[in-house]
């Protein structure tokens, strides 16, 4: 399997680039992956041959477009294991999904003195929706802090879920701590207060299995592009009665049954969320992604992340100055590392690396609060694919301990 | 390894200002201060001005910030200590217009006008980092149009 790993690289056009003359070693997966060419291959596939608008037109072509859309949600149903096609819902992204839930479908079941719980560690796209809901509706936001190891305390959670805890949003992965929660456990605890859970899977969907039903969670976003599908197309898993009950958050063609002067009689979901022309080509992109994930299988594909984070762990601490946030657990931690340099700001860190051909991130990461939490003002983040090598890690260790020279740190 | 690059932006005048900042600090007194962040970083540059008689008779800066940004601060503020607010408003306009993409025809040079902050000029290389070099320049054009403003 590690033989098939390394040559899974080779699909990859990108990452033959070279950067300021060097190879590029690009290691912000956390941010977007990159395509291999069965994905790209698919998405001119279908504008050479199928395309069409879906659901539309009687034409041999546009049948030929819808039957691989719907292909999709079933494909996309199997791969996280929902109960059926009927509670995908295609969306713009994770932040659209995370929204879409928090703008239409809470404000059905939320009212003053109502409490949502979130943590400190959330992603902004899992935490300004929540404000604002809180904000409109007056229910009160509340988090679930970190432990020193930077992970979620599950006693603090627990004192924190009442009776009047009526939704519990929380990222199944840390972007920035790398921190696999125990959702299913935590799931279960929300549901004993009668609390909607919804997750935030935009760091996990790529990494490992997710297995909705297993999880028992009501919710579940995520994205395309951080799994090596196309950016412009993420999905939003919902149980069935909870998607007839959540309304619309657009409106317009093909999520109509009928339309009247006055009023309208929506198509049940999921078509009734996916108003006008959806990211059709996006879509068809988004199972050859999946598709190519399932022949590589999850074993290898874990394997390899796990071995690179633990041996970056381990080589970037033993670099005097770096420290690094986040569990040291290898096993429950995901392929996200972020660290600081003491003496270099982040940004300056990540131009030195950049220079040596190593793209890694730089800044808050969209989770300004976890930053105040943490006491810092930003860090470095390097987050690793599965097909990220040997090569890319002695790339990215050798540039820290140049940075570190240059400054004279 | 390729540092070639690197020395081209971080000069050591550049890192001497970032490492042993001027200026750095509050004003109890100031006529204004001025908060500016980067969103896209989370950087954050506090700067504070005392005004008299159409000048800048104090100003110190403090926040969180990248080297370039930091040096840049300092070097700003080691520049308009002490000028009026015609002649700051001149240089942050050939700052500003130096780290541009398609500078303007200006027949100012950034060399005689900016003092240490012309070597920022090094910035425009790397496009990712002229928000940090910016940040105090917009602060303090904030900050003087707030003061014209409240006359």
């Amino acid at each position: 399997m590690v033989n098939d790993i390394a040559i899974a690289r080779n699909d990859f056009p990108i990452l033959k680039e070279v950067i300021n003359g060097q190879p590029l070693a690009y290691l912000d997966n956390a941010a977007t992956t990159q395509k291999p060419q069965a994905v790209i291959d698919a998405l001119v596939h279908y504008y050479q041959h199928d395309n069409a608008n879906i659901h539309r037109g009687v034409y041999t072509l546009a049948e030929r477009a819808t039957e691989q859309y719907e292909a999709v949600r079933q494909q996309v149903a199997t791969f996280i294991n929902a109960a059926s096609g009927a509670e995908i819902v295609f969306t713009r992204g994770t932040t659209t999904s995370l929204n879409w839930v928090a703008q239409t479908y809470a404000p059905t079941i939320l009212q003053a003195g109502d409490e949502i719980v979130i943590s400190i560690m959330e992603h902004h796209s899992n935490l300004v929706p929540w404000q604002q809901v809180s904000q409109r509706t007056g229910a009160k936001l509340r988090y679930v802090e970190l432990t020193a190891s930077g992970e979620l305390d599950l006693a603090q959670y627990g004192d924190l879920l009442n009776a009047r805890t009526k939704i519990v949003s929380l990222t199944h992965v840390s972007n920035v701590l790398g921190t696999i929660n125990p959702i299913k456990k935590m799931t279960a605890m929300a549901h004993t207060v009668g609390a909607t859970v919804v997750i935030d899977g935009a760091q996990a969907t790529g990494h490992f299995p997710v297995d909705v039903q297993e999880l028992d969670c009501d919710f579940y976003a995520f994205s395309g592009h951080k799994m090596y599908g196309p950016t412009g197309i993420g999905v939003l898993y919902g149980r069935e009665a909870l998607l007839a009950a959540m309304p619309p958050a657009e409106f317009g063609g093909e999520m109509i049954n009928l339309v009247t002067r006055q009023k309208t009689d929506f198509k049940p979901a999921p078509a009734k969320f996916e108003a006008g022309t959806m990211p059709i080509a996006q879509v068809i992109g988004l199972g050859a992604a999946i598709s190519y994930l399932q022949h590589l299988g999850w074993p290898a594909i874990i394997a390899q992340e796990q071995q690179l984070t633990a041996q970056a762990y381990q080589e970037l601490t033993a670099i005097t100055g770096v420290t690094i946030y986040g569990p040291t657990e290898p096993t429950r931690r995901s392929s996200v590392l972020s660290f600081n340099l003491q003496g270099l700001h982040p940004h300056d860190l990540a131009t030195v690396l950049d220079l040596q051909g190593v793209a890694i991130r730089a800044g808050h990461h969209c989770a300004q609060p976890l930053m105040t939490d943490l006491g810092v003002s930003a860090t470095a983040r390097a987050s690793f694919a599965f097909y990220n090598n040997q090569a890319d890690l002695q790339q990215l260790v050798t540039a820290v301990q140049a940075a570190k020279e240059f400054f004279k740190l | 390894m390729n540092l070639g690059g690197l020395n081209d932006l971080y000069r050591q005048l550049i890192i001497d200002h970032a490492q042993h900042p001027h200026h750095h600090g509050a004003l109890p007194a100031a006529s204004q201060t001025i908060t500016l962040n980067n969103p896209t970083c989370g950087d954050v540059i506090k700067l504070a001005v005392t005004f008299a008689d159409d000048r800048i008779e104090q100003i110190a800066f403090s926040g969180e910030g990248c080297s370039i940004s930091q040096a840049s601060a300092s070097m700003m503020t080691d520049l308009v200590q002490g000028q009026t607010l015609t002649q700051a408003k001149k240089e942050i306009q050939v700052f500003l217009e130096m780290l541009m993409e398609n500078p303007a025809a200006t027949q100012d040079d950034p060399d005689e006008l900016l003092g240490d902050a012309a070597v920022l000029a090094a910035v425009i290389k790397f496009p990712a980092r002229i928000k940090c070099a910016t940040l105090a320049w917009k602060a303090l054009e904030q900050a003087i149009s707030e003061e014209e403003a409240h006359e």
